[in-house]
């Protein structure tokens, strides 16, 4: 990696760990502080290193400096003493020593407490996931916004609420205790599962900003996994699904971020080494009694990366879309579970039960009815695609319902 | 949007019972779909349970009998919550139920709206 990309990648890994660090060290009260804290030593290091030139250890470098200014900080701070002095008897284990511990083991406790923290329902989800963007993954504002498709202002507004509300509740940021876990872990998975799917499935045409969000989820996934008290069945199933799903994120866009259809997907193209992982992860997740929802979504992604369309692949994606029905209705999966009917049952059965579903909101109702009246009854499918056209949003999706109602024209 | 309850009765006593224990397990994979097709509709309440076959049943002057039938040949065999518009609707999705074919009752009840 040369120079100019070093520092931006290590803004972004190390901005994450040391602010979490700070944070868990001296409460979220002091989160500005430590995010200025950790800017400032950027900003020393963009001015040295370029005339210095990069040094040997540039993490070593930063991690070093970061310390010095959070000790001068402290001494100048007198507020910040005060302060901390109450927190300091309150924690009196922790003020021994007045270093701060930047080891691999702390950092990646530091990370799954502020996990903890951020993934509090005191925020909306979408603050969340602004949140766990920031501070968990090093994104700035304008990454945040590309992401949302919104613009700076918005999402530095909406941190900077999220963050005052952690401070008003006075949310701890600590390891998570057994009930705390029991509680609060299925919050802290959705708003991972969020966080994958914002990149999965965002309109943004940013497909390099895309990957990296459903990579930093699988990241924070993986710390779950590595900790012992989060190590859940469920967790595992979480990440199971986001290996599948990822392992087809260069089959599954164009070059320019438009979408290809999984029939349509070059399966040469599809991760064999995400598809070993996510089978190894659901293995994992197959040891509880508990069958959640990510155990079902997990199992429906690993039949899809069996290419080959069998009948056993379809009765089981039909059965999970079942199971995953009744255990928690969604239009998605109402319409996705009517698709795998066609593929077991046939396309009459599937049209009868299509019209039963009467999403007549919902675009990919009507697309659905299109793909299942299509060589059935091509006059029926172009009015259906059509209706999906009237009513969708979104520019990819136009251009799809377009090319195939022109198909069915000709 | 009114509750209703699906309530399924079949022959569990008799040794040549229909729907008999081949046509039950021939049954399963159509009667999943037919839930899940419930499910999609969003119209599930409460999703079926599996319930044994021993069952007791209790009677005056504290008399208890094995055996989950009471007078008739048919006990409950299954029963489940639904949301439906009418009865009309509710029939219409009873209907589905793939053991009628074999001999099954689906019996259909409101629950009468509480105001």
């Amino acid at each position: 990696m040369n120079d100019q990309a070093l520092i931006p990648h290590l803004f972004r890994t190390e901005y994450r760990n040391i602010v979490s660090v700070l944070c868990y060290r001296f409460g979220i009260a002091h989160i500005e502080e430590a995010e200025d804290l950790v800017s400032d030593t950027f900003l020393a290091a963009t001015e040295q290193w370029s005339l210095d030139g990069v040094p040997e250890n540039p993490r070593a470098w930063l991690y070093a400096v970061a310390k010095n200014k959070t000790k001068n900080h402290i001494k100048r701070d007198a507020l910040f003493e005060q302060k901390l002095a109450v927190e300091i008897k309150y924690n009196a284990e922790k003020s021994e020593a007045f270093d701060i511990d930047l080891s691999q083991k702390n950092i990646a406790d530091s990370q799954l407490a502020m996990m903890f923290t951020v993934c509090n329902p005191v925020n909306s989800p979408e603050s969340q996931i602004a949140l766990a963007l920031n501070l968990l993954c090093g994104f700035g504002s304008p990454e945040i916004a590309d992401a949302f498709l919104t613009n700076k202002e918005v999402i530095y507004k909406r941190l900077q609420r999220a963050k005052e509300k952690l401070k008003e509740a006075h949310i701890k940021i600590q390891q998570p205790t057994l009930p705390e876990i029991a509680e609060r872990l299925d919050t802290v998975m959705t708003t991972l599962y969020l966080l994958f799917s914002e990149g999965y499935y965002s309109t943004s045409q940013n497909t390099t900003l895309r990957k990296d969000l459903c990579l930093e989820a699988m990241r924070l996934n993986a710390l779950l996994i590595e900790n012992a008290t989060t190590n859940r069945p469920s967790a595992n199933a979480l990440l199971a699904l986001m290996c599948f799903h990822a392992s087809r994120f260069d089959a599954r866009l164009t070059a320019d971020g438009e979408a290809i259809l999984y029939q349509e997907q070059d399966d040469t193209l599809w991760d064999k080494n995400l598809i070993a992982q996510g089978t190894h992860f659901l293995n994992m997740a197959s040891t509880g009694p508990a069958v959640t929802k990510y155990h079902l979504e997990a199992g429906i992604a690993y039949w899809h990366t069996q290419k080959e369309n069998t009948d056993e692949k379809w009765q089981n994606i039909l059965s999970l879309y079942n199971e995953l029905l009744i255990l928690e209705y969604s239009p998605v999966a109402a319409l996705n579970r009517t698709f795998a009917l066609a593929k077991t049952n046939g396309k009459a059965e599937a049209i009868r039960e299509a019209e039963k579903l009467k999403l007549t909101d919902n675009p990919f109702y009507y697309s659905l009815l299109g793909s299942l009246y299509s060589d059935l009854d091509n006059g029926k499918a172009i009015q259906h695609f059509e209706a999906a056209l009237a009513i969708t949003n979104s520019p990819t999706d136009k251009v799809t319902l377009a090319r195939n109602i022109e198909r069915l024209k000709t | 949007m009114n509750e209703f309850l699906l309530v399924i009765h079949r022959d569990l006593k008799s040794k040549d019972a229909s729907p008999s224990p081949e046509q039950m397990q021939q049954a399963i994979k159509p009667f999943q779909d037919w839930i899940g097709s419930i499910a999609a509709q969003n119209k599930l309440v409460n999703p079926p349970k599996r319930w044994d076959a021993d069952g007791r049943v209790v009677k005056q002057n504290n008399v208890v009998l094995n055996g989950p039938y009471a007078e008739i040949k048919e006990s409950v065999g299954g029963l489940f919550l639904i949301r439906a518009n009418d009865y009309d609707d509710a029939v219409e999705i009873a209907k589905g139920c793939p053991i009628i074919q074999w001999g099954a009752v689906v019996e259909v009840r409101m629950a009468v709206p509480t105001t």
